[in-house]
């Protein structure tokens, strides 16, 4: 059985596709797109696909990570762009390359997110930043099936900065308007890292923790995108390509 | 008005709600067109929440067809949930449609399709968060005309008030005509606004117009008629009819959703209309003549469908789909095509025989046999005589062990409670009944754990139906029979763990009757309703009884009639009914003697196979009822693989 490792990306007004839709979305592109899938053994036989650390409804994403296990050998870039083509434009299948090393999901470290908070002065983000940073723990609470939650946002933050102000948010959330609505508003743009620790900490987490320690408290909702999940470069605060190790593994001449 | 997409207003709602995929469109196969190169756009809503509508054949057919032609576009709307609703009143967003997020009062027609009375609320929730005037006659030439199809809009005077037009059957056809009419009046400058438009409409006939109907009522409460007020339009509106399916093999591209809905697999309508003769079912009356879709359109169309969505399961729709000419060969020529692509058939509403435990064999070749259902629909022999739903118990019984004896386990049997001169006694027939598949089950499979469920309904006597006379039962009177069958099951010991028992109480039943049997006094009524926070009245966290009946204190305060007066009163032969003037192409007469038949218990065939009853629809549509068998076959497909 071919294992091949594909990267997706959930963007604009399709951000708000929950995991469970994206997953029904998929299994139809597969059909749609003729893939010839392994299914599992058993009474209903499912196709085999394996999703990793999905980015929660209504946060927008470059960096998803699926692997899927076929009958037959397909050559990996010629199967994403069928795919690709087969989902709609925003669930785009943008990388792939065939399993040659074991151990993925425990290579996927840290997340890379962008928040982009309209109606939030540069200044004050800034403030918001350094405050959160000076902290040795930031105690936030979230609500969970289980009941409310208290948990450290802090330790979990590998790197949190504020990008400097740009027009154009360069993450395809904004595809959809026909005109940038918040123009001549103040809009604060955060690059956060965070570690995949348990309990998992979100980015909504770190504006929790943001509003606790400076009381920054954003008009309207973030908008959120991951830019990348990968191995952590602790030294450089960066996350790296977890399908590097794949292409690397590949046999020359491929 | 401006159509500039309401989407960046909208997005910023989203975060704050529950499901919000279903707001943002992009449905795989959904189109969007230019509107500014097109000169009728229509918004078609289906009113109810996105994951009951979005599956919605209806709705899906005409969307697609008005898409095809050049310089016509349609767009969907559907209902929002209360929490998106707050939000969207408090900034200011109005009622959009999913597909390119414009407001809906931007178009030229909204068109909402009523499966069921229980959606007016909700048109009225739509029509109030698109800043569109509630009452047509407050309406000017810059809003949409409001048209209304659908089965429920066979009776669309509850909702006269709030409509300009409604279309009574099949859409594909007219929703073109229509467009045609808006066009010209359009291109011509709109001459005489709004009436003239209307006016236009309601001569060709075959659209409803209520503005141009007054009635006039009788000092008891009753119509005295329904009279025409402007010259050229007709007494009578009739309805419309496709008479060759194959000529429309729609949806090609149904819609395939990212956000969960009720029914998630490419449906094909292989025959429209029925011949049963089930006297309590509006579908099977307004439907008429059947028409069947061919064997080979069928394979075609479920071949397209299935490349263009890459769906799981195929189900064939229709109001009786065994009786299909050729089903048989369908159904092994579907399964025999795609049994290496995993793909699951179903087939929806068959009847009791044992011919279709063969085909639910064939239809499960590959999966697994749970359950399967059958609808009895009266519990007792006589009453089963009365609704006209020829199946005698020996036939269930003998079915049924065939099922048991193929694996199938279990076994779900429909009924309605509330016929017409039914009495407790025919009710508790069902517990018999009930028992009775359970010991065969057992002595079958020579096995204890043999499941049945029944699940009842309560019985809605509907306009354009032999029971359309009928007394409807109290809600009082339904839950007290319902209570007597529950402590007769739940009372045996040897079966009565093994019988599974589902049931609604009666209230829902008396609202819609009010609803399908109303006149236009009802429309006050749901206007109230609306008002005091009615939405969403199919499902039952929504739904309020107390607040119907508030609503039914103020609406016909003055009127001189009640609800009972819609609900449980019979009516005689003289009287006028609200929708008598709209034409589904029965013969009132014809109804009325099998209403007569019905309290005989006399039973009428299936006209497929016997005789005309002369029920009206064949020679008022100068045509016959449309089956084959074609003889053909459906034959194995190429696999092409890249």
């Amino acid at each position: 059985m071919q294992r091949i490792r594909l990267r997706y990306t959930k963007r604009g007004r399709l951000r708000f596709t929950s995991h469970r839709d994206f997953q029904r979305a998929f299994e139809r592109a597969l059909r749609r797109s003729s893939v010839p899938m392994a299914y599992s053994a058993g009474f209903t036989p499912h196709p085999k696909v394996s999703y990793a650390n999905a980015a929660p409804t209504g946060v927008a994403s470059e960096a998803e990570y699926l692997e899927i296990g076929l009958a037959e050998a397909r050559d990996p870039e010629a199967l994403r762009a069928k795919l690709d083509e087969s989902l709609p434009a925003g669930l785009d299948i943008i990388d792939a390359v065939e399993v040659r090393t074991p151990n993925f999901v425990e290579r996927l470290e840290a997340s890379e997110w962008q928040v982009r908070l309209a109606g939030v002065a540069t200044e004050e983000a800034a403030r918001a930043v350094a405050a959160f940073l000076a902290a040795e723990q930031v105690e936030v609470q979230r609500l969970t099936k289980n009941g409310v939650r208290v948990f450290d946002a802090r330790s979990a933050v590998a790197a949190l900065e504020l990008l400097p102000a740009q027009v154009d948010d360069g993450n395809d959330t904004a595809t959809d308007r026909t005109g940038d609505v918040r123009t001549g508003n103040p809009c604060a743009i955060l690059r956060l890292v965070v570690r995949h620790a348990t309990p998992a900490v979100r980015p909504d987490d770190v504006l929790s923790g943001l509003r606790a320690t400076a009381d920054l408290a954003p008009p309207v909702p973030a908008e959120v995108t991951r830019l990348a999940q990968g191995p952590l470069d602790e030294e450089t605060g960066t996350v790296t390509d977890p399908l590097a190790l794949d292409r690397a593994a590949a046999p020359a001449g491929l | 008005m401006t159509a500039e997409s309401v989407f960046p207003q909208l997005e910023a709602l989203l975060p704050h709600v529950q499901k919000p995929i279903q707001y943002v469109g992009g449905e795989l196969n959904s189109t969007v067109k230019d509107w500014d190169a097109c000169d009728v756009r229509w918004a078609l809503m289906y009113p109810d929440a996105y994951e009951v509508g979005l599956p919605n054949q209806g709705v899906m057919i005409l969307y697609e067809v008005l898409n095809e032609r050049e310089g016509v576009l349609a767009e969907r709307t559907y209902s929002v949930w209360p929490d998106l609703e707050a939000l969207m009143r408090e900034h200011g967003v109005p009622q959009f449609t999913v597909d390119a997020h414009r407001p809906v009062r931007a178009f030229d027609v909204f068109g909402l399709s009523f499966s069921t009375e229980l959606g007016y609320t909700n048109m009225l929730a739509a029509l109030d968060l698109a800043d569109i005037p509630l009452e047509a006659k407050d309406r000017t030439v810059d809003d949409p005309i409001v048209l209304a199809g659908g089965h429920a809009a066979f009776n669309p005077e509850p909702i006269a008030d709030f409509i300009d037009c409604a279309v009574i059957g099949d859409g594909e056809q007219a929703v073109l005509d229509i467009t045609e009419i808006i066009r010209a009046w359009k291109a011509e400058g709109r001459p005489g606004g709004r009436d003239e438009l209307l006016l236009r409409l309601a001569k060709t006939g075959g659209v409803y117009v209520p503005r141009f109907y007054d009635v006039e009522y009788l000092a008891d409460g009753r119509i005295a008629r329904v009279v025409p007020n402007a010259p050229g339009v007709p007494w009578r509106v009739s309805k419309h009819t496709v008479m060759d399916l194959d000529e429309w093999p729609y949806p090609k591209q149904p819609l395939v959703p990212l956000a969960e809905t009720v029914h998630e697999r490419m449906s094909v309508e292989i025959f429209r209309g029925c011949t049963r003769g089930c006297r309590f079912c509006q579908a099977g009356m307004i439907t008429r003549p059947v028409r069947e879709r061919s064997i080979t359109g069928i394979g075609e169309m479920v071949e397209r469908g299935l490349k263009a969505t890459g769906f799981e399961e195929v189900g064939l729709l229709s109001l009786s789909s065994a009786d299909h000419t050729e089903i048989g060969d369908i159904a092994k020529g579907l399964a025999d095509r795609y049994t290496e692509d995993k793909i699951g058939l179903s087939l929806p509403s068959t009847r009791v025989d044992a011919f279709n435990i063969d085909l639910a064999n064939e239809l499960t070749r590959n999966g697994r046999r749970s359950g399967l259902t059958f609808a009895p629909e009266g519990g007792s022999e006589r009453i089963r005589k009365v609704i006209n739903k020829m199946v005698s118990e020996e036939d269930l019984i003998r079915t049924v062990a065939a099922a048991y004896g193929n694996g199938w386990r279990q076994v779900k049997l429909y009924f309605m409670v509330g016929l017409p001169t039914e009495t407790d006694e025919d009710v508790l027939q069902i517990a018999e009944m009930a028992k009775n598949v359970i010991q065969k089950g057992r002595e079958v499979t020579g096995q204890n754990d043999i499941r049945c469920t029944v699940s009842i309904g309560g019985f809605v006597p509907k306009p354009h139906t032999p029971f359309q006379w009928a007394p409807q039962l109290s809600a009082e009177a339904t839950d007290a029979r319902l209570g007597k069958l529950r402590d007769a099951i739940r009372q045996d010991r040897k079966y009565g763990k093994n019988i599974g028992f589902r049931y609604h109480d009666g209230k829902p039943g008396i609202v819609e009757g009010l609803l399908s049997r109303g006149d236009r006094r009802t429309g006050k009524i749901i206007r109230a309703v609306y008002e005091d926070g009615g939405r969403f009245d199919g499902w039952r966290e929504h739904f309020s009884y107390d607040r119907w009946m508030k609503g039914t204190e103020t609406g016909l305060a003055g009127t001189g009639v009640d609800v009972e007066w819609y609900t449980t009163r019979e009516r005689a032969y003289e009287e006028v009914l609200p929708w008598d003037h709209l034409d589904s192409g029965l013969d009132k007469d014809w109804l009325w003697e099998d209403w007569q038949d019905a309290l005989e218990e006399v039973e009428v065939e299936d006209c497929r196979w016997t005789p005309c009853f002369d029920c009206g629809v064949c020679p008022q549509m100068d045509t016959t009822i449309q089956i084959g068998p074609t003889g053909k076959k459906l034959l194995p497909l190429t696999v092409v693989n890249q």
